[in-house]
């Protein structure tokens, strides 16, 4: 698991991505500037916070939790009494920028009394006590109104809190920058424990938690001082969301919203500090994009979680990272043809898959199959065969190529090379 | 109260046995392979479509059968070329593996029998009272349940403690190695234990389809209850499963049934009903009944995560 | 490290790419576009897709007759997948695509979530305002404690449904005596729960009510529990505000074991409960509702008949249903011609608030003070003999008491900010 290089000395040119990131992020909204689509950022920046608390879990722990979004939730909720307290205060009290702190202080309490029990064991027994923790604090949300607001969820104002910095947070935009740099200010803090013994400690308690308790440390406290700091930065990104979006409900700690932070950082790689930045960012845009281009967005999500648990483990960063390994270790010499070769074929094959999937929605779902669909910029009629027998065809013939073609030959390469280039 | 009494347990007994055929198969499949299947469910789902659909053609009776069959043969497959690739990068890949496979069938059959609930309704022979009880009817067919959830809990016993084949699956559950050095193909059996396990919960749809609704949601309704069941049961023991079922099934049934509150029972004490202690010092059992099984779930994992009758611990 | 910037660079390129397709301005002469946000994926895409059916259809009717002002409706179609933090998105993008309506009804919590959207974006954005029209959400608060000037309600509310179906009752006296409460345990099913005790009391109805469940939404899969406290109960009587399979569940279970109760809801000839129920709710489930099927027959609507015939043609699997789309859209028509304009938001709220309109069951006012409508309601019973059945499931409904308007009117404590 390539995880941590040592850090060895503070090559200032190492450090490039974290001063490329920032004046990226501060373009980006002059660019894509609709109210939703800085709506969007923003809520990339939340979900970036979110997956990297819950890859400190996942990750850097070994401990898969199906319910963090309680602490996320209970985070949004808490940090939202406190908005509306201000608000009826007439505007007084803790500055907006502060606010995120009352999540994150919400989430490291729940965290200290969830965690308590929760982490006395690790693997799938963790995994469980999560999911019913998980399902008893969203099913409890419409049991205690006055804390959860009902199923209507709980309301305040971001422009009627004072700032420190003394600017008006109506327009998104001045939003959008707030939450930058709590990304930014969490994304170093939490990098900087990977770094820590602390740090360390959890990849060994992950690893083998036998020999590290020959070491010396205790497994479930290191398990629980993770679990609670994870917990505190996913209740912090809560206390954003209640920012951005100045709306809570029960959806917040719900199984929709933990399976997709465990989607995302899952689909992004584990193994990596950005893969959960990725996997956060993608899966945001995802779930707000793919479900006005496709009916079908559901399906791609679950067909893409089956096809990265099963043939890339590591996630997408994982993905680039080993072929880069490979390129630089000239692995790429002689057989850059044959890997092209296998990636368009499985592009050729996903497309095909793709289209096979809108046509049988269309078919299936539509009010009128035989109307003209518009598929992939061709119009086609999903009641005659020919767009099927197409369809089917690029897909099989795609992956086809790929696995029964691209792969063997690439593997004779290969083999090749480590005979002395004896073909 | 008699009556209430009466009617929970029966009642209870019966959302019992349904809980049972679910969970039957997960108990096998979890204690043998370790697997949290979140994806039992969801052949449980298949059962129920798979015997609609075969029913339109065939009835009931034959669709019983079939069913079953064929949610064993895609369990099989399941397993065959999903899980076993998976199983050696660990169990949290495979417990993600299922978790995805859990929204790929659902939305699969979202797509083919569409996302309102499909007339699956019981047999006319079926249809009829066999007898009444303080004034409310029970049909045959919810003795038909009772029947088919006895009648698998027979087999199941008698096949894995009576049997060779049982016999071998008893083995592989706590020494899947020696089993193997032993000359036994343990994946082939780890597979057909899968689809065996697959085609309980299948058996489980045909029935429950009818009882409840047969619709894309049930397998996410059900899913979670399968597993208290088998966690507090114990991974591996059929017994235990059937004890648990039987337990959740009357508790959630007897605090849905029963109009009480603490407060009510015992007195106000003075409790207002606000803030944490309060609400819930106040609150109706029938409002607490949905967050029974998980709360269960929660405690048992922290004070006992053997379960009842469990033999091992994951 | 070459992978984050890389990674970055794409999915940057490809936000662009959609971004700037979506945010094309439509001309100022182009149609009048309404957003449809309602789930159309996911478990309630039925009713999701069912709605877009009849505004979709309705948008046709008018267009063939010349459209507003000349100009074409077109609905846009967008998923919330039943989540009010996605409608609140939803609503953002209809503003950035330059569209001023917005129109739901599944779901009062998403119904509040976008009044509080709209007016946010109202309030803080002059230029740009939006009205929502609401077509199903019925949660009381939103015509009073949480009433806004930029929201309308087209469908009865809770507490009108109860006052029409109490003053039946009370008509019917000797029909009920004893009243068994199951709702489902949200704050719409609070809400009946608490106000029908209310009614029963200020009507002075000579009935008890004998039992008052509250269960969780959704997830009770066998009701035989609640049917047994209900014949316990020896009530002759239930109200039930259920819907969906919560709705169906509880009407077969109550059928199964032969329990001889009347059945009162809200949503008895909702989509999907007709055929989930089949003829087992026949003269046990009623419905209070603004419209069915054989009111037309009965009053000898012949227009509004050949209305739901086309719809039948167009939409073989459903039925015309919502009777309130029809007012609502051609109210609104007739407010935007009555300002001349399409955008201005604030003159057409003026112009719908306080408008009588001819609907085929008779005149309907939109109430100045809160914006809630006011029409006659209809109670309705399952009957198999029915001249129109619903959604092809063999079962219609027969009109029992048509109730006038006058006795389904409730005041309001709505005090809105007008600008």
């Amino acid at each position: 698991m390539a995880t941590n290089t040592a850090a060895g000395g503070t090559n200032l040119l190492k450090l490039w991505p974290w001063m490329a990131a920032p004046l990226v992020a501060i373009v980006l909204p002059f660019i894509f500037d609709s109210g939703h689509a800085i709506n969007l950022l923003s809520h990339m920046g939340v979900a970036i916070i979110f997956a990297l608390s819950y890859n400190m879990l996942l990750g850097n722990t070994g401990l898969l939790s199906f319910g963090h979004a309680v602490y996320y939730g209970l985070g949004a909720y808490v940090a939202m009494h406190v908005l509306r307290g201000i608000n009826d205060a007439g505007g007084e009290g803790l500055p907006i920028e502060l606010l995120p702190l009352t999540g994150a202080g919400a989430g490291l309490f729940f965290g200290i009394i969830f965690g308590t029990f929760s982490v006395r064991r690790a693997g799938v027994i963790f995994a469980m006590i999560t999911l019913g923790l998980g399902a008893l604090v969203h099913s409890s949300s419409l049991m205690f109104t006055d804390f959860f607001g009902g199923e209507a969820g709980l309301f305040g104002y971001r422009d009627e809190a004072p700032s420190l910095f003394g600017v008006d947070y109506a327009p998104r935009r001045n939003v959008y920058f707030l939450v930058v740099a709590w990304t930014l200010i969490t994304a170093i803090l939490i990098f900087l424990l990977r770094k820590t013994p602390l740090g360390w400690m959890a990849n060994a308690v992950r690893d083998n938690p036998e020999r590290a308790q020959f070491v010396g440390y205790d497994p479930t406290i290191v398990r629980f001082i993770q679990f609670t700091l994870s917990a505190a930065f996913a209740g912090l990104a809560g206390g954003l969301l209640v920012i951005t979006d100045e709306i809570v409900n029960a959806e917040a700690v719900g199984a929709l919203q933990s399976g997709a932070v465990l989607l995302g950082t899952f689909i992004g790689g584990i193994g990596y500090f950005i893969g959960p930045i990725v996997g956060g960012v993608l899966v945001t845009f995802l779930e707000s994009s793919l479900s006005a281009y496709t009916e079908a967005w559901l399906l791609y999500f679950g067909l893409m979680f089956i096809a990265i648990v099963m043939f890339a483990p590591m996630g997408l960063v994982g993905i680039v990272h080993t072929q880069y390994l490979n390129w630089k270790a000239d692995d790429w010499k002689g057989n850059t043809g044959a890997r092209l070769y296998i990636l368009f074929a499985g592009l050729a094959g996903i497309f095909g898959l793709i289209c096979v999937i809108e046509l049988s929605y269309h078919y299936f779902r539509s009010w009128d199959p035989s109307a003209p669909f518009p598929l992939m910029g061709v119009t086609v009629d999903a009641t005659s065969a020919l767009p099927w027998l197409v369809c089917f065809g690029i897909t099989i013939i795609g992956f086809g190529l790929m696995l029964f073609h691209g792969n063997p030959m690439l593997k004779r390469k290969l083999g090749a090379k480590s005979d002395g280039g004896k073909a | 109260m008699l009556e209430t009494i009466a009617y929970s347990i029966f009642n209870g007994v019966l959302y019992g046995t349904l809980l049972f055929m679910m969970s039957s198969g997960l108990t096998l499949i979890f204690g043998m392979m370790g697997v949290l299947n979140f994806a039992h469910a969801s052949f449980y789902m298949l059962g129920a479509y798979f015997a609609y659909t075969f029913g339109l053609g065939t009835g009931f009776w034959v669709a019983l059968f079939l069913s079953p069959i064929a949610v064993g043969a895609i369990g099989a497959m399941v397993e065959r070329y999903g899980l076993r690739r998976v199983h050696q990068y660990g169990h949290v890949p495979e417990l993600l593996f299922t978790f995805g496979l859990a929204y790929v069938i659902e939305e699969l059959v979202a797509l083919f029998w569409g996302t309102v609930p499909v007339p699956y309704k019981a047999p006319a022979a079926l249809n009829t009272t066999a007898f009444t009880m303080f004034g409310l009817d029970y049909s045959w067919f919810k003795v038909f349940i009772l029947l088919v959830a006895i009648a698998m809990f027979i087999g199941l016993w008698v096949l894995i403690k009576k049997t060779r084949a049982g016999l071998i699956i008893q083995g592989a559950l706590s020494r899947p190695d020696m089993v193997g050095a032993l000359g036994h193909n343990v994946p082939m059996v780890f597979t057909l234990v899968f689809a065996f396990g697959c085609a309980l919960a299948g058996l489980g749809g045909v029935v429950g389809g009818i009882h409840f609704v047969t619709d894309p949601g049930m397998a996410f309704m059900m899913g979670p209850i399968v597993f208290v069941v088998v966690v507090l049961g114990g991974l591996g023991s059929v017994p235990g499963a059937l004890v648990a079922s039987l337990i959740i099934g009357i508790l959630q049934t007897f605090f849905l049934s029963v109009d009480f509150s603490l407060a009510e029972s015992i007195g106000t004490l003075g409790i207002e009903d606000s803030g944490f202690f309060g609400v819930l010092w106040h609150m109706e059992a029938t409002r607490i009944a949905p967050v029974l099984p998980f709360l269960l779930l929660v405690l048992t994992l922290i004070f006992r995560p053997r379960g009842l009758f469990g033999k091992r611990e994951v | 490290m070459l992978r984050n910037k890389k990674t970055g660079l794409f999915t940057g390129t490809v936000i662009g790419l959609f971004m700037a397709i979506s945010s094309i301005a439509y001309a100022q002469e182009g149609p009048i576009r309404i957003s449809y946000i309602e789930p159309l994926s996911g478990p309630f895409a039925n009713v999701g897709d069912a709605g877009l059916k009849h505004f979709r259809f309705t948008a046709e009717k008018i267009n063939e007759q010349g459209g507003i002002l000349g100009r074409d409706i077109e609905i846009v179609a967008m998923d919330n997948k039943q989540s009010p933090s996605e409608s609140v998105q939803l609503v953002q993008r209809s503003i950035d695509q330059g569209i001023n309506f917005v129109t739901q009804g599944n779901g009062s919590n998403v119904a509040g979530a976008i009044v509080e959207a709209v007016d946010r974006n109202n309030r803080r954005n002059e230029d740009n305002k939006v009205l929502y029209l609401n077509y199903a959400a019925v949660d009381p608060a939103l015509t009073n404690e949480r009433c806004s000037f930029y929201h309308f309600r087209f469908d009865a509310a809770s507490d009108i449904k109860l006052e029409a179906l109490s003053n039946y009752m009370k008509a019917h006296d000797d029909d009920v005596d004893k009243i068994f409460l199951i709702n489902m345990d949200y704050s719409h099913g609070q809400f009946i729960s608490k106000r029908m005790k209310e009614l029963v009391e200020e009507k002075g109805l000579d009935a008890e009510v004998v039992g008052d469940v509250l269960h969780p939404i959704g997830q009770v899969r066998d009701f035989s529990p609640y049917v047994s406290r209900i014949q316990q109960s020896g009530a002759d009587t239930v109200v039930s505000g259920n819907w969906g399979n919560d709705l169906s569940l509880l009407v077969r279970a109550v059928d199964s074991a032969g329990v001889d109760v009347d059945i009162y809801t809200y949503y008895g000839g909702g989509l999907g409960t007709p055929a989930a129920v089949g003829p087992s709710g026949e003269d046990i489930l009623y419905q209070v509702s603004e419209w069915h099927a054989d009111v037309n027959v009965d009053e000898g609507l012949e227009e509004y008949e050949k209305w739901f015939q086309e719809f039948k043609q167009r939409y073989p699997e459903i039925d015309w249903y919502y009777h309130r789309i029809y007012n609502q859209m051609y109210m609104l028509k007739a407010a935007i011609e009555e300002v001349g304009d399409a955008e201005d938001i604030d003159a057409i709220a003026r112009a719908l608030e306080g408008m009588e309109f001819e609907s085929p069951t008779g005149t309907v006012t939109m109430r100045a003070q809160d914006h809630q409508i006011l029409q006659s309601m209809y109670i309705s019973v399952m009957d198999t003999d029915a001249k129109y059945d619903a959604d092809n499931s063999g079962v219609g409904f027969r009109t029992v008491a048509k109730i006038p308007v006058e006795q389904a009117t409730v005041e309001t404590s709505c005090n809105m900010r007008r600008p």
